[in-house]
């Protein structure tokens, strides 16, 4: 096609090279090898020759405008006292008066010290989880006991958070599976589901049952990917299961964990949303509320939209900061992190 | 004979021949262990699906007797299910549903492909910029600016307000753009050579081979449009237009008010008419989900470890 006269002929086609790119970038995947610079051509042949597939580009740039980027920018209202009806052109700017409202606003205090208190939760007692699963099953000789729990283990991920809690009342709640069982013997129900100390242990719990199953995948495939022959080595050294475990599995394992907890770290004002709206009513605001249901409760039931949106922001920012910093921390260890060095 | 002279004798089989040699044999109290964390996992998992599918099964007789969950259904009967469909709510919220996650399915793949397939070719500009793009797709743009777009776009209401915001996930552009990349060039260039267009050589040489990843691609889609809640629960107030989810939130999650919703006269409503729609909420993720297990470890992984 035209495309190809254009360029210099040894190259094959698919591996055109971005004129913008300079001489030295990857273009496929992992394959970095250095290359000469393809003649430079001018933007308009570049851009004739690309034409189809910047055309194929431009569903997927649309809905990023749309719903992404364009929302992006829409958190200034956070700066304005947003009234609808005069919309984002004509309301009044307030600069930083929302977010002084806020931190003086004992709610929203509450919410995040809150979200923070659940964060810590998870991250102590629900990390570990798919790690030691994936260790137990790796550990199992049996192909078809391995396969038979991954199935069930799985399964609950694609269960929505509605399914899910409507499953643990149905088990746990005041009038519930267990507590019945419990009423039959003579003995005082528990209240599993509406208690709000024990609110933390119950989202942990939870968030196992539907995600540590799907968690183990990742963990699997890493412990698939660990050279076998390194433990042959070691037992005929004399290294007993702890010791390999400890000196092999361990630092094998070490890059997807550090991956998985930057990506963990970032997303961890996110406690878990759908499923706090849901049992919000239940256990109640004090016990629940973390700062997405904040921005929900104030921004689109209480109408607050600016406070709403400055409480968003404020937890946007955060946690870019906190994506930033894991992974400059997993660079000062020598991993990878989420993004190579010369990116970050 | 020379060979015999040199083979060692087989050794006695009596243990497990799969367990490479070097690996002992774990103790009896590990083993016991790790049966109990893998049983009682399993379990827990799969005992509520049974309350609740049993539940929903059996007659109020057995019912009553057994104080409001069952086990194991004695005689089933299907007079919850007929019950539940005999008020317009759960047919029109499964309708709902089903047509989101068709248009919503169909929608994203089109997306998903088209953009991936243009990302994994180096064009105009080049990687630096798309893992840029990538990189920023990790951050969300927040709930209420989210809002006010769907607002300003007039789908308050409409069920485009369902779709659209779900028709591109970055994990899925990702896990999709990575198997495009891994197809050899080769098979593009000759198609180039031979005088297709981009778009013929998407249509007609890189979608069949990537049929597997955009059946996975494609279930995931599905999933996440039949799971969605919160959009619904934002952006719709019309209860005809409420999806089998956001119908099962205010119907058994939050149980007020529900049989008026319902259209169904019985209050409140016995266990297993709740449980019934809990099952009908369950069933399409169960009839999908072997198709989805027999391929998404390979695909998630190629896409989670490499993107």
């Amino acid at each position: 096609m035209n495309s190809t006269t254009e360029q210099a002929p040894a190259l094959p086609v698919a591996r055109r090279v971005p004129a913008t790119a300079g001489g030295n970038v990857a273009t496929a995947g992992a394959k970095k090898r250095k290359r000469s610079k393809a003649p430079q051509q001018s933007f308009r042949s570049r851009l004739r020759r690309d034409k189809q597939m910047l055309l194929m580009m431009v569903p997927g740039v649309v809905f990023l405008l749309l719903f992404f980027y364009i929302p992006i920018l829409g958190n200034v209202i956070a700066f304005q006292d947003y009234q609808p009806y005069l919309g984002i052109g004509d309301s009044l700017w307030v600069g930083w008066q929302n977010f002084v409202d806020l931190f003086g606003n004992p709610d929203f205090i509450h919410a995040f010290w809150n979200t923070l208190y659940l964060a810590a939760w998870q991250l102590v007692f629900l990390f570990p989880v798919p790690l030691v699963l994936a260790l137990i099953v790796d550990s199992l000789v049996s192909t078809r006991v391995r396969k038979v729990f991954q199935s069930i283990a799985y399964l609950p991920h694609f269960l929505s958070w509605v399914l899910v809690i409507a499953f643990f009342q149905q088990m746990l709640g005041g009038a519930g599976f267990v507590n019945n069982l419990l009423r039959d013997w003579g003995m005082e129900p528990i209240s599993f589901m509406t208690n709000p100390e024990t609110f933390p242990v119950m989202v942990v719990v939870q968030m196992i049952w539907k995600d540590a199953g799907w968690a183990m995948i990742i963990f699997l495939a890493a412990l698939a990917s660990i050279d076998a022959s390194l433990y042959e080595a070691a037992a005929a050294d004399g290294a007993g299961r702890w010791r390999r475990m400890w000196h092999i599995t361990l630092p094998g394992l070490r890059p997807v964990i550090v991956l998985l907890l930057i990506l963990r770290i970032g997303d961890i004002l996110s406690v878990g949303f759908e499923q706090f709206i849901l049992q919000r009513d239940a256990v109640g605001a004090g016990a629940a509320e973390v700062l997405d249901t904040f921005t929900y409760y104030t921004g689109v039931v209480g109408g607050g939209w600016s406070s709403g949106a400055a409480a968003g922001l404020a937890k946007g920012v955060v946690s870019a900061l906190l994506i930033y910093g894991a992974n400059k921390l997993a660079h000062r260890f020598g991993e990878d992190g989420i993004f190579a060095k010369k990116l970050g | 004979m020379a060979t015999t002279f040199f083979t060692r004798k087989p050794r006695e089989l009596s243990y497990n021949p799969k367990r490479p040699v070097w690996k002992e044999k774990p103790s009896a109290l590990y083993q016991t262990v790790k049966a109990v964390v893998l049983i009682v996992f399993s379990l827990s998992i799969l005992t509520p699906i049974l309350l609740v599918v049993s539940t929903s099964l059996a007659d109020t007789e057995q019912l009553v007797k057994a104080g409001g969950f069952v086990l194991w259904p004695e005689r089933p009967t299907l007079e919850a299910y007929a019950t539940i469909f005999k008020g317009p709510m759960v047919l029109q919220s499964l309708g709902v549903s089903m047509l989101i996650t068709a248009v919503g399915t169909i929608l994203a793949l089109f997306v998903t492909i088209t953009m991936a397939y243009a990302t994994s070719r180096p064009v105009l500009f080049g990687r630096p910029v798309i893992l840029a793009v990538l990189f920023t797709l990790l951050f969300a743009p927040g709930l209420i600016p989210s809002f006010l777009m769907i607002r300003q776009l007039g789908l308050l209401d409409s069920l485009w307000s369902l779709i659209l915001p779900g028709i591109f996930g970055a994990f899925n552009f990702v896990v999709m753009r990575s198997f495009f990349m891994n197809i050899p060039g080769e098979l593009i260039e000759s198609a180039r050579i031979d005088g297709a267009n981009d778009w013929q050589i998407l249509w007609r040489i890189v979608m069949p081979l990537s049929k597997a990843v955009i059946a996975v691609v494609g279930l995931f889609y599905a999933v996440g449009f039949w799971n969605s809640f919160f959009n619904a629960l934002l952006y719709i107030n019309d209860h005809s237009k409420w999806p089998i989810q956001l119908l099962l939130r205010n119907f058994v999650v939050q149980g007020s008010g529900a049989a008026d919703q319902l259209g169904i006269t019985t209050t409140p409503p016995p266990q297993s008419i709740q449980m019934a729609v809990v099952v009908v909420a369950l069933v399409p993720i169960l009839m999908v989900y072997p198709f989805l297990q027999k391929h998404f470890a390979k695909g998630v992984i190629t896409g989670a470890v490499k993107g």
